[in-house]
């Protein structure tokens, strides 16, 4: 099926668009032109913006931002972003990373969204024209955002901080059982003092293992250590179930893998 | 529907049509352009067997509206063959027995022509990851790795 594309050079212009009823905004086309070649009959039209912010990576000091329009592919090969270059290529294959970009990921349903469980991990925020919102505040409300997404900041993580374990049965290019990504810091005996763990496929978005966090800290990155967070791992999921696994299935090893991520 | 023009260079040669707004690369190159190499297989962008090379990118053209590669560079696997005579890829591929139904083959080439013009002698890894978007339910993947490994050491033999 044919559908109209409305091209804009301002993110302004494409916003207003946006707002016909059945308009859907085109990134890199992997998850909207997709639903389109489905049969979605909830798409009528397309609007995409060339505003040049939007496939800007701007990277001053520790402080990141990614244009909502950057592609994996960009981000993985990007001097700079070394640390989030292994989530970035957690997404597709070679050319879906060539079109699939920061900000599309944000939408994607699971169990796609790798990238935005490393994003939830570190504290992203989310830009629009209407300004900033933390990550998970706009994940939880975002089938019902209306703006363009921009823009993605962050602080890049110290060396190593950032740790990401996509889980799929099929390598290297596999659709994930469960995804992970934790940022955490560690106090000189090596005690955690801070702790953010993300999930993907562990619900209908990522989310945070908000549980799984608090029973890290002042804990040290041992088997024993770590064995509460294990034991409360699971708590607050609903993980989908998919022709890759079961909720069951995800449940009962999320904590194995995770464990794994922490003691790596 | 709409018409709307679109040009861009496809093999080197230009390329100048009107089609349907919002028409996807692929239904472009096939149903107006004549160029039936780029496969339609699930049109998800799971099956890789509509890739092409854009601008010396990587993409799926099931995926890609045709409007915005105005002005692009786009390579087939049939813009590979110069005068009759076959690419090394098409030619490893046949001499490895690479090619069996032959509906992933043309993807496949792209996805491996992408990774030789920037990495001469690839690893196996390399040439298994490069792959990794493109699925092939004959041959078990293995005739089409060493075919590439192949063609990488003619290109390197050639270049010597």
């Amino acid at each position: 099926m044919a559908l109209a594309l409305q091209t804009f050079s301002t993110v302004k212009d494409a916003n207003a668009a946006l707002k016909a009823a059945g308009t859907r905004y085109l990134g890199g086309g992997t998850l909207v032109v997709r639903a389109a070649n489905e049969g979605d009959v909830s798409v009528s039209s397309f609007v995409r913006s060339t505003e040049p912010a939007l496939s800007t990576i701007t990277v001053s000091g520790s402080e990141v931002r990614i244009g909502a329009s950057v592609t994996m592919a960009a981000i993985a090969r990007h001097p700079n972003l070394a640390a989030l270059a292994h989530a970035a290529r957690a997404v597709g294959g070679p050319a879906i990373r060539n079109m699939a970009t920061v900000g599309g990921n944000l939408f994607a349903p699971a169990p796609y969204g790798d990238f935005t469980v490393a994003l939830l991990a570190l504290g992203a925020t989310v830009g629009t024209d209407d300004g900033e919102v933390p990550i998970e505040t706009f994940l939880a409300k975002r089938e019902s955002n209306h703006a363009i997404v921009t823009s993605i900041g962050f602080s890049l993580p110290i060396d190593g901080g950032l740790r990401f374990l996509k889980v799929s049965r099929v390598k290297p290019k596999g659709v994930s059982v469960l995804s992970i990504a934790a940022v955490l810091k560690q106090a000189p005996d090596g005690a955690v003092s801070s702790a953010h763990i993300a999930l993907g496929c562990m619900g209908d978005r990522p989310m945070r293992a908000k549980a799984a966090e608090k029973a890290l800290l002042g804990r040290k990155l041992t088997s024993d250590g770590i064995a509460p967070a294990l034991a409360v791992a699971s708590d607050g999921t609903s993980p989908i179930t998919d022709p890759i696994a079961s909720a069951w299935y995800r449940n009962e090893v999320l904590p194995v893998h995770l464990g794994r991520l922490l003691l790596a | 529907m709409a018409k709307t023009p679109v040009q861009f260079t496809l093999n080197g040669a230009e390329k100048a049509e009107f089609i349907d707004s919002g028409a996807t690369l692929l239904n472009a190159l096939r149903d107006k352009i004549g160029d039936t190499s780029p496969k339609g297989g699930c049109h998800q962008g799971t099956c890789g067997a509509c890739s092409v090379i854009i601008d010396g990118e990587l993409r799926l053209s099931c995926l890609t509206l045709a409007e915005t590669c105005n002005g692009a560079a786009i390579t087939t696997t049939s813009g590979l063959s110069q005068g009759g005579v076959l690419h090394p890829l098409q030619r490893a591929f046949l001499d490895a027995f690479a090619s069996q139904c032959g509906f992933c083959t043309p993807g496949m080439i792209m996805a491996a022509k992408v990774l030789l013009d920037r990495t001469p002698n690839p690893t196996r890894d390399e040439v298994v990851e490069a792959l990794s978007g493109n699925i092939c339910r004959c041959t078990g993947y293995e005739p089409i790795i060493q075919a590439v490994l192949t063609a990488a050491r003619s290109n390197s033999q050639n270049a010597a």
